[in-house]
């Protein structure tokens, strides 16, 4: 009797796992050309290894209500002293659903003598933006802000 | 073609922190669009943008399909001499640009 018994949890559990299989599949047919949270935060991991990724110190200037996701006017500014011995390396920007999780990288010097670089950016959907600070230390600052797009880029046909 | 703008200070004092904007006009192409006919067009973006300062390169970026068209870049450099601030713009299909802007630091 319970033989049976576990025999039925048995093909319960084979057909929940080839259900959840199948969904997986499912998904990622329905959205090849989407970044997700889990390919920004690959695109960090892979930018900043091991390290650990602090919050703070980064500034990312976005309206948080955008109407035109072509144009998006960005700001990140770092706090740094920005001397010879402290300033920052680079800033890295990412997006969370654009066709990549990339946005932009910036190689910045001592020189610099102030860390900030505004552009202007794409947004294919309402998402989180997260920019990410390499310090000379070789440690590692970010900042994210949500943006809402109520017009989105890339969506439009020729 | 293409035609670059950009924003130098004249002169500055020695010390000084100035701001540089650059802007060149480009489709920036993200190649993930496609026409009505369902065909992909493909990418054509600026990749690369380098300024170097007398020579001596003070800020690059790495550009990708999630910068806006004519992309525009503003940075902070330290006037430390007289000289010529030099842009460069590298994309896809052999794309590139330069322009040169000259500075008096008293």
């Amino acid at each position: 009797m319970s033989g049976n018994r576990q025999s039925t949890r048995r093909i319960f559990l084979k057909a929940a796992s080839s259900a959840a299989v199948t969904g997986t599949v499912y998904r990622v047919m329905l959205q090849p050309l989407h970044a997700t949270p889990a390919t920004l935060n690959s695109a960090i991991r892979n930018l900043v290894g091991e390290a650990p990724l602090r919050t703070g110190r980064v500034k990312l200037d976005i309206p948080p209500l955008v109407e035109n996701g072509n144009t998006v006017p960005m700001t990140v500014s770092v706090t740094s002293p920005m001397t010879v011995d402290d300033y920052v390396r680079s800033i890295h920007v990412f997006n969370e659903k654009n066709p990549q999780p990339h946005i932009g990288n910036f190689h910045l010097g001592p020189a610099a003598g102030r860390a900030q670089v505004s552009t202007r950016i794409r947004l294919a959907d309402s998402q989180k933006v997260v920019a990410v600070a390499q310090m000379s230390d070789g440690s590692f600052w970010s900042a994210s802000v949500d943006v809402v797009v109520t017009l989105a880029a890339c969506t439009e046909e020729l | 073609m293409a035609s670059a703008l950009i924003n130098v200070p004249r002169r500055a004092k020695r010390g000084d922190i100035v701001e540089l904007r650059a802007l060149t006009s480009h489709i920036m192409e993200t190649g993930y669009r496609r026409t009505a006919a369902g065909e992909v067009i493909p990418r054509d973006i600026i990749t690369s943008f380098t300024c170097r300062y007398n020579g001596r390169e003070i800020f690059r970026a790495d550009l990708f399909p999630a910068i806006s068209a004519n992309p525009y870049l503003s940075f902070f450099t330290t006037a430390t001499e007289s000289g010529t601030f030099a842009f460069e713009w590298i994309g896809d299909n052999g794309f590139s640009q330069t322009a040169s802007a000259a500075i008096t630091v008293e």
